[in-house]
């Protein structure tokens, strides 16, 4: 690790000020960012940590019915306190890493930090969720712009995410057989107004929605809707734990385990 | 009735206290006075020439204390290969040198190209990303067939070609060999992959060394499992200093699985830099470290042959291996694909003709050793990969056409070199059939179809050599050590025992185990017995512990010194007793007079042995004896293992559902620690069989470099274990009538899940031949759908 400051301010306000600085960087669970920093492959001047911030933690059901989830709290949390207001999101959570990952990694962190085999941002493009920074709102769908890469601007700090509800929904995560990350992730929102199909682990271009699927099961809620369906393996990621056709292939038997799963 | 204590008691491990209450002291725990810290700058390069070496800007650096290269080492001996292989023509095998940091070229991602010591481990880090390098990069050497052609790139120049050896062993004549072929009912062939592996204990390794300018002597803390090894190596052919001035100690191991037997260029560095800096040094390995410098396991690509009569009897067995050894030639791997595999090539059965060949090859790679099992795995997985092949070919039960081959007579001599004493392969078969329900087999597949998976019934024998080894025989065969293992058994006034012991425990249980024989040879209780290893300035010798040898070989030479003891102590209570020395019985810790009541207890010898107020004049006070111990023979332990599993058809997950292992491993001490011994190698043959793979690109990069991409196994990949090792026929050739117990599960394992995934795959109709471990779901599904 390089020297670097360190501040763990209590309100966003104050976060955003001492992330002004050239080269400062947030600190959300670490999980992913302190390996990198014992790696030594970043070298932030500051750290600012986020996990002291009361505003930023913790899972509420706003008025309208959706559920938001404070940027800086913690998988573990959302495992216990989404488990029935959003109970596929809840699963999600629990199944990312092990309990001391869970009880460390934020929702934030994950999905700033976009990794392409990460599950939240699947559950975030699945549920067309938006996430709310200290500056602006932004639909899922405009925030994932391809592998460790999003929307925010330096220094903008995620300070929720909020959720719109589904009838039913799924996540059929796929594990990479070392990392336990997904090798193949699908989430699976139901909506009155549609269904959304996100996938993680299987694009070099990171998580994106599979709309072929979500059309044909817009029309026929049911597995034999998506018979026949491929994805091109084109875009696939190829490596040591499965080619592309392979993930191309899982894609499809997880988008209808998800169906199933929802029926 | 189960024993309480004593031989065949399953006594808790007491050393399970200190490890699990976060109380044991591992080398990374000990912290000498003023010690600065090292960090080895590594090549990211997997094969290329050093033009140029700047350490200037380095060496200026705040708290730097010295920076070393290959230059500094120039003079000095590098690392040592302990066995020296005859090839096919007589020939040694070649032998390349191996300094401690590079000099001239970088062999493999991972080679130490400078070393850094400095006040801190940071400030360390620092320095050496100040240190320039520049390496003209030549192309790397990765894949072995291309590697042994002519012209291809020479990772040594100083070497013919990149073959270390290329070896042979059994029948020497190909047209006999041939006309064997030639003359087969039927021939199996298969080639297969034996994967790569690192070990990854969970300790990385440590070395913290320290010398005094006072007494020009030194001490090297280090993780290793054979610290007499680790001395005679490094001061003898690396750093050529005195034994008796250097005292090597391996604390409290957290784990070795082999690749802590070899001497590396780390421990000597720091002994080396403890003087030059006179200042005490350490190292703690990271982990990506252990991934670039431990010695991996395995890596063996091969070819291998069955014929078959008329009648199923197997009548020729030829294998052709190429072993990757890596870029140097690490302690022991010279050994382990020839003396170590190709004697194993038998197995179980009574195949009267056996080739068996090896080339052995440098690549641009870690350097390859042993990994519990060693060689063994290798051999097993091989032969019972192709036997069970044959059997779907022939259409014939794998299980009736292994016990038609099996060997029943014994002793037995092999094709390959060996004589085993002892065994009964169709005994413990039967425990294996009987325990594994393999009579409830198709109603349990007929229960996964209906749930949609695929259900497979592996089944395999195993036989391995352990108990290493017989110092004449192998001395012969080109080892440059003794085999043999030593024991001090000293015995306190009180009657307390410590004994003194040359193998080392890094998870094995000895301290459990160990006093458990004395204890019973003399009938006091287990807790006033206690080992003492892992220390050259308290133990007498040792060679340490590998190849399943502890019990077998430094447990002989305990119950030698320990017979040397209880005779010497009779005496005693002779005198005492006031009768003759041979009607003195030793029963529960008191000697008495055969036929007559009186007697002495064994804490009123003891005492007299040092107050010898009352003594016999012509034998010394005191009461300790030392024995050494070189075994007779191998020992042969073997067994049968069966696996099942489920294989979900549309993505290719294998999951194990029940996995049982019957053993023979002769007489046995502690039943609960044989059950962890076999619980804890199975699980790692079940990582190779299914998740570990030490993959490599073009470049030679390490693509598994981490856990994030190399997958050990975790609880939940693994089953629970059924393990019977009620099949027990005594070694012929030891006190204890022990054969060893350590590597067994991981030789067993492998060939059991394959068979089970390919009885899986083949059921219903299909038809895959063969999946090279590890049999990952992207594996199976392209297997499946290729
Ligand atoms: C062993 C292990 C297993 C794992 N398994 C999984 C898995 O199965 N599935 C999975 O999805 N993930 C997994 N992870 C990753 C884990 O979920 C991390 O928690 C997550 O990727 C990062 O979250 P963090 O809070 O730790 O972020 P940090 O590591 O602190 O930060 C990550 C990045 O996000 C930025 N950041 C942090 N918080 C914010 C914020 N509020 N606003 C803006 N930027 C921010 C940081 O600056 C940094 O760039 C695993 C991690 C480990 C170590």
């Amino acid at each position: 690790m390089y020297n670097f400051e360190f501040e763990k301010p209590s309100t966003i306000a104050d976060a955003v000020a001492a992330l002004g600085g050239e080269d400062a960087q947030a600190l959300g669970g670490g999980q992913t960012l302190i390996p990198t920093l014992k790696q030594r492959l970043a070298a932030p001047s500051k750290l600012v940590s986020v996990s002291g911030i009361a505003e930023m933690q913790g899972v509420c059901v706003e008025d309208d019915g959706s559920v938001a989830v404070g940027g800086a709290t913690t998988h573990a949390r959302v495992a216990a306190d989404a488990a029935r207001s959003y109970p596929a999101l809840a699963a999600l959570a629990g199944q990312i890493g092990d309990p001391a990952v869970r009880n460390r990694g934020t929702i934030g962190g994950s999905v700033a930090n976009n990794d392409p085999a990460a599950c939240y941002p699947a559950g975030v493009l699945g549920s067309g969720a938006t996430i709310v920074t200290n500056t602006r709102q932004m639909a899922a769908d405009d925030f994932f712009q391809g592998m460790f890469t999003t929307a925010l601007d330096e220094g903008e700090i995620i300070t929720s995410i909020r959720f719109p509800v589904p009838q039913a929904a799924s996540y059929q995560k796929f594990l990479q057989p070392a990392s336990r990350f997904a090798l193949v992730g699908v989430y699976l929102a139901r909506f009155a107004g549609g269904v959304r199909v996100a996938v993680t682990g299987a694009s070099e271009d990171g998580v994106f929605r599979w709309s072929e699927a979500e059309e044909a099961l817009n029309k026929d809620f049911r597995t034999d809707a998506l018979m026949g369906l491929r994805i091109n393996p084109m875009n696939m990621i190829g490596d040591l734990h499965g080619s592309k056709e392979y993930r191309a292939h899982l894609v499809s038997v997880m988008t209808k385990r998800a169906v199933e799963s929802c029926a | 009735m189960p024993k309480d204590s004593g031989i065949g008691a399953s006594s808790k491990r007491r050393e399970d206290v200190r490890f699990l209450t976060g109380a044991g002291n591992y080398t990374d725990d000990i912290n000498v006075h003023g010690q600065a810290y090292v960090h080895f700058l590594r090549s990211d390069i997997a094969h290329g020439r050093i033009t140029n070496i700047d350490t200037s800007a380095a060496e200026g650096m705040p708290g730097v204390v010295k920076v070393f290269t290959g230059k500094d080492f120039e003079g000095v001996g590098g690392m040592p290969c302990g066995w020296e292989v005859t090839d096919r023509h007589g020939a040694p095998m070649q032998e390349p040198p191996h300094p401690i940091l590079a000099q001239g070229k970088v062999r493999h991602v991972g080679d130490p190209i400078a070393a850094v010591v400095a006040d801190s481990l940071e400030q360390a880090r620092d320095a050496a990303e100040a240190i320039e390098v520049d390496i003209e990069e030549l192309s790397a050497v990765l894949d072995m067939k291309a590697a042994a052609q002519e012209g291809a790139t020479l990772i040594h120049e100083d070497l013919k070609n990149n073959i270390c050896y290329d070896w042979h062993l059994g029948e020497e004549d190909n047209n006999k060999v041939n006309e064997v072929f030639a003359n087969a009912a039927h021939v199996t062939t298969l080639d297969l992959i034996n994967n790569r592996l690192v070990a990854n204990p969970m300790e990385p390794r440590v070395a913290v060394a320290e010398y005094s300018r006072g007494t020009d002597e030194y001490t090297l803390y280090t993780t290793s499992q054979n610290p007499h090894v680790i001395r005679l190596l490094m001061c003898a052919f690396v750093l050529g200093l005195p034994e008796h001035k250097v005292r090597v100690v391996a604390p409290d191991v957290g784990g070795g699985f082999g690749t802590k037997i070899f001497h590396y260029a780390e421990e000597a560095f720091c002994t080396f830099a403890a003087k030059a800096c006179n200042r005490p040094v350490k190292w703690t390995a990271s982990r990506s470290e252990a991934f670039m410098s431990d010695a991996q396991g395995r890596d063996h690509v091969s070819t291998i042959e069955l014929a078959l009569d008329a009648d199923n009897n197997f009548t020729g067995l030829r294998t052709n291996t190429y072993a990757n050894l890596g870029a140097y030639l690490s302690t022991f791997s010279s050994s382990v694909p020839t003396w170590l595999h190709g004697t194993l090539m038998a197995g179980n059965y009574k195949t009267p003709v056996i080739q068996v060949n090896v080339k052995a090859m440098f690549t641009n790679t870690v350097p390859v050793d042993a990994y519990r099992g060693a060689g063994r795995p290798e051999a097993t997985y091989q032969l019972e990969r192709v036997i069970d092949k044959a059997a779907r070919e022939l259409g014939v039960d794998p299980i009736a056409l292994r016990r038609q081959n099996f060997i029943t007579q014994f002793p037995y001599d092999t094709p390959v070199a060996l004589t085993y004493d002892t065994g009964d392969y169709n005994g413990t078969m039967d425990k294996l059939e009987a325990a594994a329900d393999l009579a409830g087999f198709a109603a349990r597949r007929a229960q996964s179809e209906a749930n949609g998976k695929l259900r497979g019934l592996g089944v395999n024998c195993y036989i391995e050599a352990c108990g290493i080894a017989p110092s004449n025989i192998v001395g012969m065969l080109g080892a440059r050590a003794g085999l043999y293992d030593a024991a001090t058994v000293r015995v306190n006034a009180t009657g307390s025992i410590s004994v003194m012991v040359g193998a080392h425990s890094h998870g094995q249980g000895h301290e459990t185990a160990f006093p458990q024989v004395v204890a019973d040879m003399i009938g006091i209780d287990e807790s006033m017995v206690e080992i003492v290893h892992g220390d050259t300035s308290k133990i007498p010798f040792g060679m340490g512990t590998y190849g399943s040898r502890s019990l077998a070989v430094c447990g002989s030479a305990m119950v030698k010194a320990t017979e040397k003891v209880i005779d010497k102590a009779k005496k005693i209570a002779a005198h005492l007793l006031e009768a003759s020395e041979t009607d003195i019985e030793l029963k529960d810790g008191q000697f008495s007079v055969a036929g007559t009541d009186k007697s002495v207890a064994w804490g009123d010898v003891t005492l007299t042995a040092y107050v010898p107020h009352n003594f016999p004049l012509e034998v010394e006070p005191g009461l300790e004896e030392t024995a050494f111990y070189d075994p007779a023979n191998f020992t042969f332990p073997a067994g049968a293992y069966a696996c099942e599993v489920e294989v979900d058809p549309e993505t290719g997950q294998v999951s194990i559902e029940k996995f049982t292992a019957a053993d023979d491993f002769g007489n046995i001490v502690n039943p609960m620690i044989v059950d962890g011994q076999v619980h804890g190698g199975i699980g790692q043959g079940i990582g190779q069989a299914l998740l570990e793979n030490c993959a490599y690109d073009e470049n030679g990069q390490l693509l598994s470099a981490s856990f994030m991409d190399y997958a050990m196994p975790r609880a939940d990949d693994l089953p629970f274990y059924a393990v019977d090792h009620s099949s027990q026929t005594p070694c012929t050739h030891n006190p204890l009538g022990v054969k060893g117990c350590g590597e067994a599960g991981a030789i067993g394992s492998p060939p059991a899940v394959v068979n089970a995934v390919l009885d899986a795959l083949n059921s219903g109709g299909r038809a895959v031949d063969h999946i090279d471990m590890p049999m990952s779901p992207s594996r199976v599904w392209t297997a499946m759908h290729g």
